[in-house]
């Protein structure tokens, strides 16, 4: 008869960036059960409408996480302008596609590098790294910031691309990408990757059904669950398909976001190749009044907006799920029966951002 | 799969002995920022009018003007230069620099002030 053992996971672990807490039940090696807690780095941003007039609050939308940054302030605006019922020119809607594929690119790099790490591979992590850095680089060039871009506003985005910049980034792209290829590959075919990432942590096309996973983590399983096929923005426009694995494992976690890093690339160039001239906002007249739910495809998967407004300056409720809520169950469910080795490496593939997690 | 992959990385090892570091030497070499790096405020005070409209607009209150004294404060640490009060000026003397502001080590530093000349204020009146 074995003993059954509680051993604590986090708050504070090597391999996590951000805490969160696990209780892990455990039978000799074996994971049976594990209990997550969140809670330790609430931040309360949702309560802050009280005080921030709905056009201003775009800026605290922006800091609900660090790394999607600026696809929380595009949400928010999108679905301030939808109760508002204000048509943002085609030229914003275009630019706001561009900033989120570069977004999307950048996540997915610094995750990439964590789960390098996080297995012990050094080299490849300072390299996918440094490969980041050539992204964070033309986003600065174009909007100001590195991670927070601070591009969005109600009524469209605060500033605009020229042509020439807009040519740049596409040299520039194609510069890089095959940097991109050669650092990927490696996740793609290493033995010593495929040792530790195949056959762990595998969630069925129904679990994660069932447990209301989004993003990669429902990809993978082959569920084939991408917010950007509800055409917000200009994705009605572009030509793509949700990248999908059967597995369900954590290889196939991670080689989805390998693909997504070149899908993002060609949507980067198809919305170059359709760009429009024009303005890239409007004025803001009014306030909103009504409620609404978004959803909006974030690197991590779906993020869910909920504003209700009153018709004052001040919103009335807003409330955000994050994509990582949403994949906490999956997690849980795939942490039954592994090893406590594979434990870090299953808590990584899910991509955790407890921050925006807990707001 | 296994031998091509040797090759990668050997490929990589070979060009990482001749290819300059992907870091800058910091204290040698500095850092050169894109036109469009959000990076600091700067109040070119002579054109100031102290009408106010940058304090109004700052989402995180980090601009006090008083018009009595003709004076202008912006606080450093507070601001998270987003560039609302360069929009919002009139008189287009508020400036994005595209250099960071200089580090502090309390709290209380960081607060840039400026005041503008006696003989100028009578000039504008």
């Amino acid at each position: 008869m074995t003993k059954k053992n509680i051993i604590p996971f986090g708050p504070q672990h090597p391999v996590l960036p951000e805490p969160i807490h696990l209780d892990l039940v455990t039978e000799d090696e074996k994971v049976i059960e594990a209990v997550p807690s969140i809670g330790f780095i609430h931040r309360g941003l949702e309560k802050l409408v009280d005080i921030k007039d709905f056009q201003d609050f775009v800026h605290i939308a922006e800091r609900v996480c660090g790394i999607c940054s600026y696809m929380h302030g595009m949400s928010y605006c999108q679905t301030i302008e939808q109760i508002m019922n204000i048509q943002v020119p085609e030229r914003g809607l275009w630019l706001r596609t561009i900033w989120s594929e570069f977004s999307r690119i950048h996540s997915h790099l610094l995750w990439l590098g964590l789960a390098a790490d996080a297995m012990g591979f050094e080299s490849l992590f300072m390299h996918t790294w440094r490969l980041r850095e050539y992204i964070l680089d033309i986003i600065e060039m174009t909007t100001g910031g590195r991670v927070i871009f601070g591009a969005s506003k109600v009524g469209g985005t605060r500033m605009d691309i020229n042509s020439e910049t807009l040519s740049y980034i596409i040299k520039r792209l194609k510069e890089i990408e095959p940097e991109f290829k050669e650092a990927t590959s490696v996740f793609i075919n290493d033995y010593s990757i495929q040792h530790r990432l195949r056959g762990v942590g595998v969630l069925s096309k129904k679990e994660v059904y069932e447990l209301g996973a989004v993003g990669p983590v429902a990809k993978a399983s082959g569920l084939s669950s991408d917010a950007r096929k509800y055409g917000y923005a200009m994705y009605s426009k572009i030509d793509f398909e949700p990248i999908v694995e059967e597995d369900g494992d954590c290889f196939a976690r991670c080689s989805i976001r390998v693909k997504e890093i070149f899908q993002s690339i060609d949507i980067i160039r198809q919305c170059a190749s359709q760009i429009c001239d024009g303005e890239v906002s409007v004025n803001v007249k009014g306030f909103p009044t009504g409620e609404l739910f978004t959803r909006v495809e974030q690197p991590r998967g779906e993020v869910i907006y909920y504003v209700r407004a009153n018709g004052t300056k001040f919103l009335e409720r807003f409330r955000v799920r994050t994509p990582t809520f949403a994949n906490i169950p999956p997690m849980v469910k795939a942490l039954q029966g592994c090893q406590i080795a594979d434990v870090p490496n299953i808590v990584l593939t899910i991509d955790p951002c407890i921050s925006c997690t807990e707001r | 799969m296994r031998k091509s992959l040797v090759f990668t990385f050997t490929k990589t090892i070979g060009r990482n002995f001749f290819k300059k570091p992907a870091t800058l030497m910091y204290p040698f070499k500095k850092r050169e920022f894109y036109p469009a790096t959000r990076g600091r405020i700067f109040n070119s005070i002579e054109q100031c009018i102290f009408c106010g409209l940058c304090s109004r607009k700052c989402p995180t209150n980090a601009i006090t003007v008083t018009k009595e004294s003709r004076e202008f404060y912006l606080r450093s640490l507070q601001c998270i230069v987003c560039g609302s009060c360069v929009e919002a000026c009139p008189k287009k003397c508020l400036i994005m620099e595209n250099q960071y502001s200089s580090f502090v080590v309390k709290n209380t530093e960081g607060v840039y002030h400026y005041k503008q000349d006696e003989s100028k204020a009578a000039e504008q009146a």
